[in-house]
This record gives structure tokens, sequence and C-alpha cells, in this order.
């Protein structure tokens, strides 16, 4: 029997010490019967409270919460954000566990259990340990607990968060499988692609909703505002990335995104087009706007704008890099890194010609068949890549491929068992010190401690990279006002929303200088806006010579990068720039990474048999 | 005004069987549990079962004769054969003084050279015992065993000689329930209920805590699983642990330190059960409170370690302790188990101990479980 859940005028605070923060202030909408609802919003904009309120976990302040259909008291099914799987228990035992929890019929179980094997695919791994799966596959052993008995409202929050894009896919296609059945689902997701899949969207921000409705009515919104530009294949017109900081930048802009061979342009009024002659860059100047349709990011984007817009005034800001002149933030992260050879506005062709110059130099970084096993298990074989100054290299793969692995002999924290990785000329076997001291590293979980404020947290980690007091402090500084960390600077690290816990993971990493930054999955569970800003400083660092290796989930992002590897089972499948990558391995008018990707993973499976859960 | 909450009604054994399965297979899985519950009692237990000792045997002493009376080397071979004491005659005070101040000897016997004259006389002590009393457990025995060495000398002369002289009058002692007053008869049983104290609140400390930093309580909480099966459920495994680590020691206790047992095995487990029920309600509270693995781990730590060892009877006799003290050892649940175990090693069934003592943890049990069940949240704030 098809039920729903309808909340109304839903409000929770919740006091810190100092203040009462309301997360939810009068939050009211629909979870219908048979559909998949995406709730959508930055950060801190009350997901997971309103989550939690539907399932009984909180009490609201104020408001109601009824079921709409037939049924009085609607079977309620929940997966949390770290899925509630006992690790040390095998996935048999974890769905047994919740089966009994559920008091489900000793007589139905094993038809059950059969149909969510075939469902999850998860039969042939029913003796491994939990703790042993991968993110994906953790991620369906959990949709699988909560799904021991069929549910009427299935809440799952942020189920996508820290999954490759293979698995997404499938995760993805089980929920929509359950549609049938006329399950009501609602799926909280920083995901715009996942949003603009479901069949009705609710967008938070601040404990309001700004905006709900079909994806495409919401999209609509901005429905003459889009527009795109192809861009040259000839690298003379300047890199994608420097193409793309250009055309954000323009005064009419509200968004600038590379979408393969395109670049996407949103603006801030119907039918004007991106005022490409205003731009910096002459090969930008040359492109030539056209009208395209909407898409669901696009609309989002602009709605949070807007919102950071009204607020502007407030604390909270979201600063507005994209507002500001690329070349302060360039400044400011010169002087920040103190490169000495600073570069005089040299206009970004010729920036570009000098990345083509480093390219030839000497790479930075340098693996020659670098291998780590651990037992029987090969986590990283014989992988092979060269990065030089001032590049962006994107390691991307599934979980479980292999990438922190390879992250983490970089840095010197894990000893290859064979092979040889040079980081700043330095061989890691024999100069792991000398090596370290070039190296900034952000470790996937933004290492921070809670209790410790922002300013602490930055004194700890300069402190272990043995920067002096006196100098440290001016450091700190410097590293906060660049990274418009000011405001929290005196805030418990534990309470500040992730997007900041992110900003100063990276300021920390920087603090000692480094000329190589290596970042694992720096934006994974991060809302668009904030990955983008993050993005922006990146790209400004590359731009001053900092070398950059980055992991990441979002294949959007992997179109930053100048080059990139695909590793698979420890195994490097692909190598190239992402436009080399999508002309080699995917199809179509304008192919996306993420067709490419998923595949090299599906032909790699296909030629070695089933996908492994290590 | 809420979603309904999801919690099932009253009790269901299979649920609970289900959840305790899981516990169980947790423990199984990860092996810090049955060591903490069956190795390190055992480790804690040898460690100062054998280090620890109140008897004081082989003190050194210096013996200064100034006499030339025959009796005086017959009073220094009767010193000479107790094993309390090793005496060391020294030709003068100033060097056995000196002795005594470098910490080479424990005390000093001085037979002066009138001891042959009071001996046979009326009058003040013929002997003089100096002790150092910096260690004042020491100084106190090793006065005692000087004493009975003279007593047992004087008596002993009475028969060789007899009517020589007074007769001494000889307090005749009995000791009961410990008949060698060996310190081990009573330390160990004692220990066992200091060690499974710590034990039982550290095993249940992290359970509650460990569901909620991992993120799967926030999964329990959207089952129908209710408060008692959660409690019951995290309380039966690491019974089962906990009584397997008491059964180990008791069975140390009378095997390799050969304690001797008076009372009844059934009264032993029935005791034991109220009083593990006790620590692992403890721990269970500070798991429920806290939270946090941490926090809980050192909180069962320090409030069951230092409290059970220096208020529980186990050492310091709680009747010397000031009244205030001793108000306050009412709160310590090792104290009550201290008593009954001592009882039943060493002297038997005494109900007039046994029974208060027991009343005592079922209070102390029923309270701890119950402000676990009330502060056990269904919802996460």
């Amino acid at each position: 029997m098809p039920a729903g859940l309808r909340f109304t005028s839903i409000t929770r605070s919740f006091k810190t010490e100092a203040r009462s923060v309301a997360a939810l202030a009068g939050v009211s909408g629909e979870i219908a019967p048979g559909k998949i609802t995406g709730l959508v919003g930055p950060d801190g904009a009350g997901k997971t409270t309103l989550i939690r309120v539907l399932a009984g976990l909180l009490d609201a302040d104020a408001g109601r919460v009824q079921s709409t259909g037939e049924l009085a008291h609607p079977r309620m099914a929940y997966m949390p954000q770290k899925f509630g799987l006992y690790e040390d228990l095998t996935v048999q035992e974890n769905m047994t566990l919740y089966a009994d929890l559920h008091g489900l019929d000793p007589a139905l179980r094993a038809q059950r259990f059969s149909e969510l094997n075939r469902f999850t695919s998860l039969g042939p791994f029913a003796n491994w340990l939990a703790g042993n799966l991968s993110g994906g596959m953790k991620q369906k052993l959990g949709l699988a607990c909560t799904l021991i008995v069929a549910p009427d409202i299935l809440l799952l929050d942020e189920p996508s968060v820290g999954v490759d894009p293979v698995s997404r896919r499938e995760l993805w296609s089980m929920v929509r499988a359950l549609q049938g059945s006329g399950i009501a689902v609602l799926w909280s997701t920083a995901y715009l692609d996942e949003a603009d899949g479901c069949d009705h969207v609710i967008l938070l921000y601040d404990g309001r909703v700004i905006d709900e409705g079909l994806p495409s009515v919401i999209s609509g919104h901005v429905a003459r505002r889009t527009w795109r530009v192809v861009l040259p294949t000839d690298q003379r017109a300047g890199r994608k990335r420097d193409l793309q900081r250009a055309a954000a930048t323009l005064p009419n802009v509200v968004d600038a995104q590379i979408k393969g061979r395109n670049l996407r342009i949103v603006t801030d009024r119907d039918d004007v087009p991106p005022d490409v002659t205003r731009a910096s860059m002459p090969g930008l100047r040359a492109l030539k706007p056209e009208p395209t349709p909407p898409q669901f990011e696009d609309a989002y984007l602009a709605a949070m704008r807007k919102q950071d817009l009204i607020n502007e005034s407030q604390i909270n800001r979201r600063p507005g890099i994209y507002s500001q002149d690329p070349g302060a933030i360039t400044q400011a992260v010169h002087l920040a890194l103190d490169l000495g050879d600073k570069p005089q506005d040299d206009g970004l062709s010729s920036r570009a010609a000098r990345h083509t110059n480093q390219t030839l130099a000497t790479p930075v970084i340098e693996t020659k068949d670098l291998s780590r096993r651990f037992g029987n298990f090969t986590a990283v074989d014989r992988f092979s890549f060269a990065v030089s100054r001032g590049e962006i290299f994107g390691l991307l793969g599934p979980n479980g491929a292999g990438k922190s692995t390879t992250f983490k002999m970089l840095c010197g924290l894990v000893v290859p068992s064979s092979g040889e990785a040079l980081v700043a000329g330095f061989d890691l076997a024999t100069a792991r010190a000398d090596a370290r001291s070039r190296i900034g590293y952000m470790a996937q979980k933004f290492a921070y401690i809670g209790h410790l404020t922002l300013a602490q947290n930055m004194e700890f980690a300069g402190g272990v990279y043995g920067l002096a007091r006196a100098a440290l402090t001016h450091r700190i500084a410097e590293v906060a006002a660049e990274f418009d960390l000011e405001a929290y600077l005196h805030q418990n690290c534990g309470e500040l929303p992730l997007g900041i816990k992110q900003r100063m993971a990276l300021a920390c990493a920087v603090l000692h200088k480094p000329a190589i930054l290596f970042l694992d999955e720096p934006t994974s569970g991060v809302d668009p806006v904030t990955r983008r800003e993050f993005w922006a400083r990146l790209n400004a660092m590359a731009d001053d010579g900092t070398t950059i290796l980055v992991t990441s989930h979002f294949l959007d992002e992997a179109e930053y990068c100048d080059r990139m590897a695909i590793i698979y089972h420890g195994r490097q499948i692909a190598a190239g720039s992402p436009d080399e990558i999508k002309s080699a391995h995917a199809d179509g008018d304008n192919p996306t990474l993420e067709q490419a990707f998923i595949r090299l993973i599906d032909d790699h499976d296909r030629t070695n048999g089933v996908r492994s859960a290590a | 005004m809420n979603a309904p909450s999801v919690e099932g009604r009253g009790f269901d054994r299979k649920r609970l069987a289900g959840f305790v399965r899981k516990e169980w297979l947790q423990v199984v899985r990860d092996p810090s549990s049955i060591i903490v519950a069956v190795i390190l009692p055992l480790f804690l237990l040898f460690l100062f079962g054998f280090g620890v000792s109140l008897d004081a045997k082989h003190l050194p002493m210096a013996v200064v004769i100034e006499t030339s009376a025959p009796e005086a080397h017959d009073f220094l071979a009767s010193l000479r054969a107790t094993p309390y004491l090793v005496p060391q005659v020294v030709e003068n005070r100033i060097a056995a003084a000196s002795l005594l101040r470098d910490g080479k000897v424990k005390g000093i016997a001085l037979l002066g050279d009138d001891f042959g004259a009071k001996m046979n006389g009326a009058g003040a002590a013929p002997i003089q015992v100096l002790v150092n009393g910096t260690d004042a457990n020491t100084a106190r025995l090793m006065q005692g065993y000087v004493q009975g060495a003279w007593a047992l000398w004087l008596v002993h002369r009475e028969h060789v000689n007899p009517g020589s002289q007074i007769s001494p009058v000889v307090a005749q002692f009995r000791v009961w329930f410990n008949e060698t007053i060996d310190s081990h008869k009573s330390i160990v049983p004692g220990l066992i209920a200091v060690i499974m104290t710590l034990i039982g609140a550290l095993l249940t400390a992290l359970v509650i805590a460990r569901e909620w930093e991992r993120g799967t309580m926030e999964a329990l909480l959207t089952t129908p699983l209710t408060k008692s099966e959660l409690i019951i459920g995290k309380l039966v495994p690491y019974f089962v642990l906990g009584m397997g680590g008491m059964s180990v020691s008791v069975v140390v206790a009378l095997t390799i330190f050969q304690i001797g047992y008076r009372g009844s095995f059934i009264v032993l487990f029935i005791s034991a059960s109220f009083f593990m029920l006790t620590v692992l309600g403890f721990g269970l509270m500070v798991s429920t409170l806290t939270r946090n693995q941490f926090t809980a781990s050192i909180v069962a730590i320090t409030g069951t370690m230092m409290p059970a060892i220096l208020l529980s009877g186990f050492i310091f006799d709680i009747r010397s302790m000031p009244l205030v003290i001793q108000v306050l050892t009412a709160i310590v649940p090792a104290r009550y188990f201290v008593e009954i175990l001592k009882t039943l090693f060493l002297a038997g069934n005494i109900w007039s101990v046994i029974g208060p003592n027991m009343a005592a943890l079922a209070a102390m049990a029923t309270l701890f479980l119950t402000i676990t069940f009330r502060a056990t949240r269904r919802r996460l704030a």
C-alpha cells in the first residue's frame, strides 16, 4: 500500500556553547510514494537534521510529520551516512542481525536474502567481513540491511558520498528499481547529476526550502541564461582551466564549468550572453558563446549565488572567489608560497608557454615500478608516472584501487615493497625527511582536532612541520587572510561546516610553503559551490608553480587536471590528459570523463573476470 | 507531532537473541575483549599475588652485646632461630646506629652490661630495641617479632631451668581462619575482587560508546530494538566473559597460590554473579553517559581501580579509616565482594557476613542498571 510523508513547518535548533543555531527554520515538503525525492543543499543547510527528524531520531522543536497514505504508521527505513554496518561482522551476519532486529520471519529469510543478494551482487561475498569491502560495496550492503523488511518510506542520507562513479551508478539503479513497488524515497546528495535524475527536488539553504519541484522546472529558471563555447583543441589558445577561470571572472557571469570539450557558462540576466569581449585572455575573446539548454547544476549554482548575495552581510558568507580579481588571488598565493620568481602580469598565453617549457623539464615527482604488497594482496602494482612543476596531476580510480596507498608511499608514510619514488629530487628510500619538508599533505578526512580552535589547529600543524613560533604566528595570519578564514580563527573546529574544515585543512597543508601538494579526496562530501572555490584556489597555486597531486571521485573535477592516471586493482589502466583519455575511451559528440571511466572499468572487468572487492 | 518511534513493544526473545549473537561475534572477532577478560586478570593476579605481601621476612637487624652474661648469647641464638630476623652482631652502639642510619639494618637490639643482673632481678626491661620508623609497617612487624622471640626465649628458659626466677606471664595466641597468618591467604581473595572490578567495568565501558562512535547506534535506533533489549543484549556476553575470567582467577588462587577454600561454590557463584552485574552495570552506565570510548575507559579505570585498592578493605582495614571515608566506602562495590571472598575462602559460609554484602551488591547493580536504562535515549539529541 503506497504511503508518503508530509512534513510541515519543521523547526529544530541546536545549542552550542555560545549560542543557539537554527538547523531547520520552518521546513515543509512532501515525499511522494513511488518517487525519488532529492534533498539538495550546501553543507550545513540542514539536510541530515531534516532526515533524522523524519526518521524519528530527533524531535523537532515544532512542526508536523504525517503520513499521506492510508497507513497511519508507514514502515520507515533509514540509512545513515555511516551506513550502520558492523565492520567486524560478515556480510551475511550483518544481514542476519538486521533480519533479527526487524523480526523477519525465519521462513521468509532465505528468499529475502537471495533477493537482496541478487539486487546487490554481494552473494559471492557473503562470508567477507564488512570492513574488508570497498566503499561502494559497503554502501550496497548498508542499503540491503535497511531494506531487509521492505519499507514504505526509505530515507537515504548522502548515500553516494565517497563512492566511486561505477558504484554510484549501481546504487542509483538499485534504488530506481525499488520504484515499481511504490516506495517513497528521500535521497540527499551533493551530486547535482543525481539531483537532476530525481523525480522531485527540495533545495535546502540555511535551514529553509528555497526552491522545490521537478528538476527540469528548477533548471527552467535559468533557461535563457545558459551558454556554451566550444573550447579550441589548439593548446596555443590557452589551457582549458585558464580559459574557464577567465570566463568565470567576467562581470556578467555567474558560473563557468568545463564540460568535456565545452565550457558551460551561466550569466546573470536572461538572453544576455557572456561578455567575452571583456575577457583578459585573447584565447577567450576569440570564442563565440551560443545558447544551450539549462541543466540542474546551472540552476543550483545560480540559486546558491543568489542566496549568498542575500547573506553577504552575515558572518557565514561564502567568499565569492569568482568576483575577485584573479590577479589578486595569484598575488596572495604567491606571497604565501614565497616562490621567489614572482611572475609579472605576464598574460595567460605566456603562462601557458612557460607551462609547456616546464613539462619538458625534470619531473618533480617521479615513480618507477612503484609497488606495495600487504601480505598476499598487491595494493599497488608497478606504477610509473611523472609530474612536472606546476602541473595538476589526477589519480583516479574506484574505491580500493590503490590511490591512497600510492599517496602514502609518496609522502613516506608507507614504505614501497619495490620500485622507487623520487619527490622533489629526493629518493624517498634514503631521504624521507628531506622529501617530506617539501610536501604539503591534506588527508582524506581533513585531520583536525575538534576541541581546538581553528587557529590552534593551524599552530599545531605548523609546529609539526617545525615552523618557529614567531614565524608561525605571522604565517598563520597570512594564510588565514588568504583563505578567508579570519572570521573562524577562534571557533572550535568541530563546530565548523565541512567546507570551512576543508579550507582549513588546505591552509594547514601550505603553512610551511611546500613545493608539492598531495590532496587525498579533498572534495569528498563537499557541496558543489565550495568545490568550485576549492578548485579555483588549486588552479591559482598551480599557476604559481606548486605541483599538485590529487585524487578525486568527482570526474567533472578531473577536467581541471593537466594530466591524470586511472588506476584499478593497483594497476594503471589509462593515462594522459583528460582529452586524450576521453577520445581514446569514450564515444559520442561530447564524451565525458565519467563515460570513459566507466567504460575502462567495465572493459577491464570483462577481460579479467568479476570485479573483486579488495 | 513527530514521526512515530519505531521502537518495538515489550520484550522480544528473538530480537534479543539476534542482538546477543551479534555482540558475541564481535567479542570473538576482536580478541581484545577476551584478553581483557581472561589474560589481564591472570597477569594482574600473578603480578600482585606474588608481588604484594604484608609479611616481612629476613629483616636485617644489628645486635649489640655489651654484657658478658651467658644468657645474652643464649637469647641471640633464639633470635637467629626465627625466619623473620637476620641478626648481625656488631661491636658497639655507634656502629649499630650508623648501620641503621644507612638503612643496612631495620632495627637494633641492645643488650646492656646490666643484662645479666636485670635478668635475674626485678626492674626495667633488660633489652632495648630500636627500630627504623620510616617504614611504619615494617617497624611494627619488627617490634612484634623481637617481642615474640623474647617471650619464646623466656618460656624456653623456664622449661630448661624451671623455677629459676620469675615465671613470665605468657599469653597463648591462636589465630583463627588464617592459622599461619600468611597474608597471601587474605590478599589473594581480595585481589580477585579488586581485579574483577576493573575488568568488569572495562569490558562494558566501551561497548555502548563504540556503537555511538562508529555510527551504528543511529542505525540500531531505527530498528524495533527496545532499550531493555539493548541493555540486556550488552550485558549477557560480557557477563559470560567476566565470569570466565573470575573462574580462571579462582582456579589459580586454589591451585597455584594454594589458598584453601572453605565455603560453598554455589554461594561463590551467586555472589560473584551479583558482583559481576554491579561492575558490568557500572561500565555500561559510564559508556552510556559519555558516548565516547576514550573518556569511558578513563572513567572506568580510575573509577574502579583506585577505590577498589584503597577503599575496599583489601589492604587497609575500613574500620581504621576516618568516619567520612568509611561512609564513602559504601559506594565501592569491591568492598562488599572483598568481604564475601575473604569469608568464603578463609572462614566458610558465614551468612551473617555474606548475606548483607550480597544484598548491598544487588542494590548497587540495580542502581547502576537503572541509571543506564534512564540515560539510554532512543533519540540522537
